[in-house]
């Protein structure tokens, strides 16, 4: 599609699925020219509400609507989605199990200049920790797309993560999402590196320039974070040895976190874990950012020789 | 009054009102924990609604023609699992698995296992808002129901109930009609001393709402209440409902500290009695 920002994806898509299926409606609250859900509200006026800037009650209204049959979407960014409105999510929505799809972006340090206020970095924890949730981080526009269609046809709330900035196209048209299931980027024998969202392109040319220097990395990326492909990380595990995660959020409870609990239970290998370190974010272009907060190609590359020599020791 | 129910409905209603607060008073004595106060207060209204009012049907639980009511004050909800087991969703003698281990009927009301529950409600001030995307959805859908909605009056006190007081009326969801159960008691006192949400009624009428103040515990009062609200276009209406909480037990009533107590077997014994003795 040509580096999108994964938000902007998610506008074309929403508008897409909208087309075809009428039952879809979009709720915004008050940023739906950030979140792209206003792609969908001029494409489809009479199924989009503006619920002001009122978050709790834009998850209160979408369970209500999901409880009538419909399938609402719910956009807004992270922050707000799964901050503010975490308590009505738990209870309004994953409780009793309702068809609400939360579309949230400008997670991450990505966000930039507006910095760590409207910084979501707990996100995937926080989402990830509740019952009946499913949990999405796509990494380019394409999977974005497919993630959405997945939602729309899948029974049961969804949170699915965007973001602001533009990310590189990681797969091509023939790409099938699966829920449950990572896709294998590249193929290696030495270490896997497992990234979600923003840090997929990174990982990947951490593997190419890996290469150069003897170590054959496998990539996968996990855009289901909830479920979680067991399987890929197990056999990741046993093919290879030794494990990187690396994830635009905390240290604590995202991707590396979901991956560390399969495999210390599983297949307990070397593991090294790039995230934020506990911290909050600050503001500054998203570029910079990453460079500050060590979630780069070259942090990649490092993290994946300290593990290979924690294997080899 | 304009609406009002023969002497025959208002016969009827008093007798399901008896029985629906006996159940609750057993229900809770037998949980050993449970909140009587505010469902003995709401069980008037409940009663006028299921027994007068709602187009819903036992065998149909489901059915997306039917009325829908959200329980949004949920601690109440043996009133709720009292009142649908008198409709005939669920069988009496269940009411006594309320809050006990492997029960159906959780201490808070819950819609995916329980016929008739409409919405999952207990943490307070959500339940407004599950009610806007109900009505929402009819909207949009063109169909006729309408959705009911019961808050507490210390429950106004939540933000939330404001973001969806704004929300009803902007999408013009005339076929929403809400209740505040206004006993004047939450949990630590009156809701003057806690924290005042008074004035009520003008508070939603400033948002927006059609406001009709009644006695809710008046039979007639309640439904024509209701008729009325079916007439307002454009509009949701609130009714303001005064009343008594622990209604119908003299011991109990305007008294804060049955919100959320259960009797001993020996209470429950004396409750019971001061219930049957007391006039319709
Ligand atoms: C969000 C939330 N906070 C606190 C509680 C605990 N709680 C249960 S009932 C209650 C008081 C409710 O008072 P009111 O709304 O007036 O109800 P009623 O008098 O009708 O029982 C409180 C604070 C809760 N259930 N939900
Ligand atoms: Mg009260």
């Amino acid at each position: 599609m040509g580096n999108l920002a994964t938000r902007e994806a998610y506008g074309l898509a929403l508008k897409d699925l909208g087309d075809r299926n009428k039952n879809v409606v979009v709720l915004d609250a008050d940023l739906s020219k950030s979140t792209k859900t206003n792609v969908f509200a001029k494409a489809h006026p009479d199924r989009f509400f503006n619920v002001g800037i009122a978050e709790q009650n834009l998850m209160g209204v979408a369970a209500g609507l999901a409880a009538a049959g419909k399938i609402p979407f719910a956009s807004t960014f992270a922050m707000f989605a799964t901050g503010r409105a975490f308590e009505q999510v738990r209870n309004s929505i994953c409780y009793p199990q309702l068809n609400v799809k939360i579309a949230a972006t400008h997670a991450g340090l990505t966000v930039g200049e507006d910095g760590a206020s409207h910084q979501s970095i707990e996100d995937i924890a926080i989402m990830r920790v509740l019952p009946n949730m499913t949990v999405i981080v796509p990494a380019d526009a394409t999977e974005t797309k497919q993630a959405i269609d997945f939602a729309a046809e899948y029974h049961g709330p969804v949170y699915i993560r965007l973001g602001r900035a533009a990310v590189p196209d990681i797969f091509g048209e023939a790409y099938e999402f699966r829920i449950g299931k990572a896709a294998l980027l590249t193929e290696g024998t030495d270490v896997t590196i497992i990234a979600c969202g923003v840090m997929v392109a990174p990982a990947r040319h951490a593997a190419e320039q890996l290469i150069s220097q003897g170590i054959s990395a496998r990539v996968l990326d996990m855009a289901s974070i909830k479920p979680i492909d067991k399987e890929a990380i197990i056999a990741a595990a046993h093919d290879t040895g030794a494990i990187v995660t690396c994830e635009e959020h905390s240290i604590i409870g995202g991707l590396g976190s979901a991956v560390a609990e399969v495999l210390v239970e599983n297949a307990p290998v070397p593991l090294e874990r790039l995230g934020v370190m506990d911290t909050f974010g600050e503001s500054g272009t998203p570029g910079d950012l990453l460079k500050k907060y060590n979630l780069t190609e070259e942090a990649i590359v490092a993290a994946v020789k300290k593990v290979v020599s924690r294997k080899n020791a | 009054m304009t609406q009002k129910l023969t002497q025959q409905q208002l016969t009827e209603l008093a007798g399901h009102a008896k029985s629906i607060r006996g159940n609750i008073i057993r229900m809770v004595t037998e949980a050993k924990s449970g909140h009587p106060g505010g469902s003995l207060s709401a069980a008037d209204i409940l009663t006028v609604l299921y027994f007068a009012e709602m187009k819903v049907d036992p065998a149909k639980p489901k059915d997306a023609d039917r009325d829908r009511f959200v329980l949004s004050k949920g601690h109440a909800a043996p009133v709720l699992y009292a009142t649908l087991a008198e409709k005939g969703y669920l069988p009496k003698e269940e009411l006594l698995t309320l809050r006990k281990i492997n029960s159906r009927l959780q201490g808070h009301p819950e819609m995916k296992n329980v016929p008739g529950v409409d919405m999952s409600t207990g943490s307070l001030g959500q339940g407004l808002s599950a009610a806007n995307g109900m009505a929402l959805a009819g909207k949009l859908d063109a169909r006729d129901y309408r959705v009911y909605a019961l808050l507490g009056d210390g429950e106004l006190e939540e933000g939330q109930v404001w973001e969806a007081a704004m929300f009803a009326p902007h999408y013009k969801l005339d076929n929403l009609t809400a209740f505040v159960d206004f006993n004047g008691l939450q949990i630590d006192g009156p809701i003057s001393e806690v924290m005042s949400p008074l004035p009520i009624p003008e508070k939603w009428q400033a948002f927006g709402w059609n406001v009709i103040v009644i006695d809710g515990h008046d039979y007639n009062a309640i439904y024509d209440a209701i008729q009325t609200a079916k007439t307002v276009k454009d509009k949701p209406t609130m009714i303001v409902a005064k009343t008594i909480k622990g209604k119908g037990v003299c011991q109990m009533e305007n008294r804060a500290e049955w919100h959320g107590k259960a009797p001993s077997r020996e209470e429950c014994a004396t409750f019971l009695a001061a219930l049957e003795a007391m006039d319709d």
